[in-house]
């Protein structure tokens, strides 16, 4: 019932759909005709079911030991958790692309479902560039990437799974991350039917910002957990490495951080509408584009998946149409878009501009890291590697005026505003963080981290003062209390995603002071770091479902109390040849204690045994401010007056339609 | 220039930058197809060149550092192995180092590393190199193509670079890497 055959019939049908969701209510939008445009969101919605049913039939494949089906036997075996057998279906090039066309699936459907107070003909197209997209890559998942493929005879187990990949925190990763990645879609679609409309009014704007807030949420929550993943699995002590992967991800979130905030400014001023036109289409392009480049092999990286010359020529082709058409779209209707609102340089909209500008700079010299290597080698056949110091050196000082600003933006009115009085409301702020300079000064080291982080205090001061002054704090409690209830969700949501960049900015800031140290010890040896004293007390082996385990017991102690005792392990995958570390951290949320153990040298008593002990201060805070970012993001998404579209001008289009 | 002229040729732009980025692409898909275009190899071009300008510092203690024009005076042959104190595969090659120093001269860069580190790291069961010098930008590192410490270069008098390697050193790799070409340079003389 639910073999390969059916998921592969069923993956079949949804591309058939996919494309008739693409064609029939453009066709409809430009006859008028309401019988097609009704079908839109039908075809949305029958596409997710045969969709979900072809992602079903893979998970079942999998979890039934189906080993004729290739990716399950490439992939699993029978000695795997169950869980991982599930998980397991998105940690591979194939049933990663299926997943990720079941989450379009899934935003189409979204958009049907919640978008019925959207004028019909917009609705339709945004819908048409959906299906649009979804057939690009139900044909790309058929063609080249095919999950259901069989291999006769069918192998009695499989080759089992990256060991690597067997973590609670990767299984769930793509899904987020994907979810941010395919959430950026549905801007993009609107901004390519509005392109169509030749027209962006404040309620696309307002129809606009949820879907892009929804999408940046879960990037931001998918970073943070790719982040914080590559540092408790991969055991080197850091969460950023600057790999073409690792910038895939972070491109977009830059971009659609900015696009997050310009469509304010389109919903509230109806200004800057060709800018958050562009933003969006650029959004979603950066997050087609990087991920499908990574999987083409061009862009050179520790997790890039096997590649394929073929699968790379039918990515660029799915690019240069998805891309190339919406940019020419572009560059043919934007012109004609009316530009409205007009504002001073200091108001609240200016202050939005700024972001935007420092946001897209630091995108800009992040894709031109990202790209400078292949094309370096292409044009000038000189290989070069651009790595940490150039990152560091380029995104650091255009990061600090983006925290300079974002604690006045949030306070300046719109349209015209004054500095001195936004500046005296900031006082406490600014008396925050000349303390916080002095506390810097005192306990780290290089200018630059003291800057970031005098300036994650101002920026958390700063939406301190902004709530403060809305709940009208200086009232006293009881009023604030009152007021807290009838103001919109919204405001707190910002000012919350604000804290939260404050929060993992403090944290990069104290894992910039981070101390490690290697060592090499007989059991019983004890090393400082930090001011911690840290014993190798024993080492032991043991067996797990599919590798064997050394795992060692370190004390760590500070002025002779005990503190903890850590275990890390060291696991040896035999079916895979492979190894992985199991990294031990101890953390107080201020700081985390992190040991690993590596390799043994000689045998018996003499047996010495590597170690890579680190100190890391405010480390949590960085996933921590992730989080308490994508929580402010999904406190405004709950804000009613953002959920409800315009129904005035939902009014007049339906009137249009029926004329 | 008229006001929707300017316009027009500003939501241009993207196009033109996507379609020139996207020319690239194609090309380098191309070369990937042909085996003219290899993303993944990072470090072959700087083989059978001089080696780039550079002038690095040494380590407290452990005398003055060196430089290109250092490397170019050299009358025989020297190993240049670029380490840190941090990295793990380091410490498994350091006795290894300590056996093939006896055997050819090896110089060191520590990168990326705080001085006070790489003297601890170097000196702590003797070092195996003749002079080390501090890369602490890790700027150095990257005109020679390192990605990752430890890598090593076989430098031939005049300061031509006959050899690199990506991964710790062995003596295994000494006689299967390096001595071949440091017999095939004096047969070439």
């Amino acid at each position: 019932m639910f073999g390969p055959e059916e998921g592969h019939y069923a993956l079949a049908l949804a591309c058939i759909l996919a494309l008739a969701q693409f064609i029939l209510p453009l066709r409809g939008a430009a006859k008028h005709d309401r019988r097609l445009l009704m079908l839109a969101p039908l075809l949305a919605v029958s596409q997710l079911i045969a969709l979900a049913l072809s992602f079903f039939c893979l998970v079942w494949s999998a979890t039934h030991d189906d080993f004729s089906v290739q990716n399950v036997a490439a992939n699993s075996a029978i000695a795997k958790p169950l869980l991982y057998k599930i998980t397991g279906t998105w940690g591979n090039h194939e049933g990663s692309i299926l997943l990720w066309a079941l989450i379009l699936g899934i935003c189409g459907a979204a958009v049907a479902a919640f978008g019925r107070n959207l004028p019909a003909i917009l609705r339709a197209r945004v819908l048409a560039v959906l299906g649009g997209v979804s057939a690009g890559f139900q044909l790309f998942c058929l063609t080249t990437s095919d999950p259901f493929a069989r291999v006769w005879p069918a192998p009695p187990d499989g080759q089992g799974m990256n060991p690597l990949l067997q973590d609670p925190g990767l299984a769930f990763h793509p899904p987020i991350l994907y979810t941010g990645y395919v959430g950026f879609a549905v801007p993009f679609a609107f901004a390519v039917a509005a392109l169509l409309e030749g027209r962006v009014d404040a309620a696309w704007g307002r129809w606009v910002r949820p879907w892009a807030v929804a999408a940046w949420c879960f990037l931001t929550c998918g970073i943070a957990l790719g982040s914080w993943w590559s540092y408790y699995v991969l055991g080197w002590g850091g969460y950023w490495f600057w790999d073409p992967v690792e910038n895939a991800s972070l491109i977009p979130w830059l971009t659609g951080t900015a696009l997050v905030h310009s469509a304010i400014v389109v919903e509230k001023r109806e200004a800057l509408k060709i800018w958050t036109v562009l933003l969006a289409i650029a959004t979603f392009s950066f997050s087609l584009s990087g991920t499908f480049l990574v999987r083409s092999g061009i862009l050179n990286s520790v997790h890039a998946f096997a590649n394929d010359p073929a699968r790379g020529i039918f990515i660029l082709g799915l690019l240069a149409l998805v891309i190339g058409g919406s940019l020419l779209l572009f560059a043919w209707r934007a012109p004609s878009l009316v530009a409205g609102g007009m504002f001073a340089p200091v108001s609240r909209e200016g202050s939005l501009v700024l972001n935007n500008i420092l946001l897209c700079s630091i995108c800009a010299v992040v894709v031109t890291g990202t790209m400078y290597p292949p094309f370096m080698q292409l044009l000038f056949g000189r290989t070069i590697s651009v790595g940490k110091p150039f990152f560091d050196a380029t995104t650091i000082p255009l990061t600090l005026p983006l925290l300079g600003a974002m604690a006045v933006g949030t306070l300046l009115p719109w349209k015209r505003a004054r500095l001195s009085p936004v500046l005296r409301r900031l006082r406490w702020g600014a008396m925050a963080a000349v303390v916080a300079l002095g506390i810097a000064c005192w306990s780290l080291s290089g200018i630059l981290p003291i800057l970031c982080a005098v300036g994650a205090v101002w920026v958390i001061g700063g939406s301190l003062t902004d709530l403060a002054g809305r709940l009208g704090l200086s009232h006293g409690f009881s009023h604030a209390w009152a007021r807290a209830r009838s103001l919109p969700r919204s405001a707190f949501g910002a000012a919350i995603a604000h804290i939260g960049v404050g929060i993992t900015v403090l944290g990069l800031t104290g894992m910039s002071q981070a101390q490690h140290a290697i060592v090499e010890v007989h059991v019983g040896q004890t090393e400082s770091l930090a001011g911690y004293e840290w014993t190798l007390l024993g080492v032991h082996e043991e067996d797990g479902p599919n590798y064997h385990a050394m795992i060692a017991d370190i004390s760590v102690r500070r002025h002779g109390k005990l503190v903890t005792v850590m275990h890390p392990s060291k696991r040896d995958f035999a079916a895979q040849h492979q190894n992985t570390t199991e990294v031990s951290i101890r953390t107080n949320l201020i700081s985390d204690i992190y040991g690993v153990i590596g390799d043994r040298h000689g045998t018996g008593a003499n047996a010495t045994y590597v170690l890579r002990l680190h100190y890391n201060p405010l480390a949590p805070w960085m996933w921590l401010g992730g989080l308490i970012m994508a929580i402010g993001g999904g406190l405004s998404l709950s804000d009613r007056r953002l959920r409800v579209g315009a129904p005035k001008r939902a009014a007049q289009n339906e009137e249009v339609v029926a004329s | 220039m008229s006001e929707l002229t300017r316009r027009r040729l500003m939501t241009a732009l993207p196009i033109i930058g996507a379609g020139a980025l996207g020319v690239g692409f194609w090309k380098m898909l191309g070369g990937m197809g042909s085996g003219n275009f290899d993303p993944h190899a990072v470090n072959a071009p700087i083989l059978n060149r001089p080696v780039p300008d550079f002038s690095l510092p040494g380590l407290p203690g452990m005398g003055d550092g060196f430089g290109s024009d250092t490397l170019k005076a050299l009358t025989q042959p020297v190993l240049l192995n670029f380490f840190a104190s941090w990295c793990i595969p380091c410490v498994a090659e350091m006795p290894e180092l300590r056996e093939i120093g006896k055997r050819i001269p090896i110089w060191g860069i520590a990168y990326k590393d705080k001085p006070e580190d790489s003297v601890r790291f170097v000196q702590r069961d003797g070092s195996p190199y003749q002079r080390v010098a501090s890369d602490r930008s890790g700027l150095t590192a990257i005109d020679w193509g390192v990605t990752g410490v430890p890598e090593s270069f076989l430098i031939l008098p005049g300061g031509r670079i006959a050899w690199h390697g990506t991964a710790a050193l062995s003596m295994d790799t000494l006689h299967t890497e390096i001595q071949p070409r440091l017999s095939a340079a004096e047969a070439g003389k």
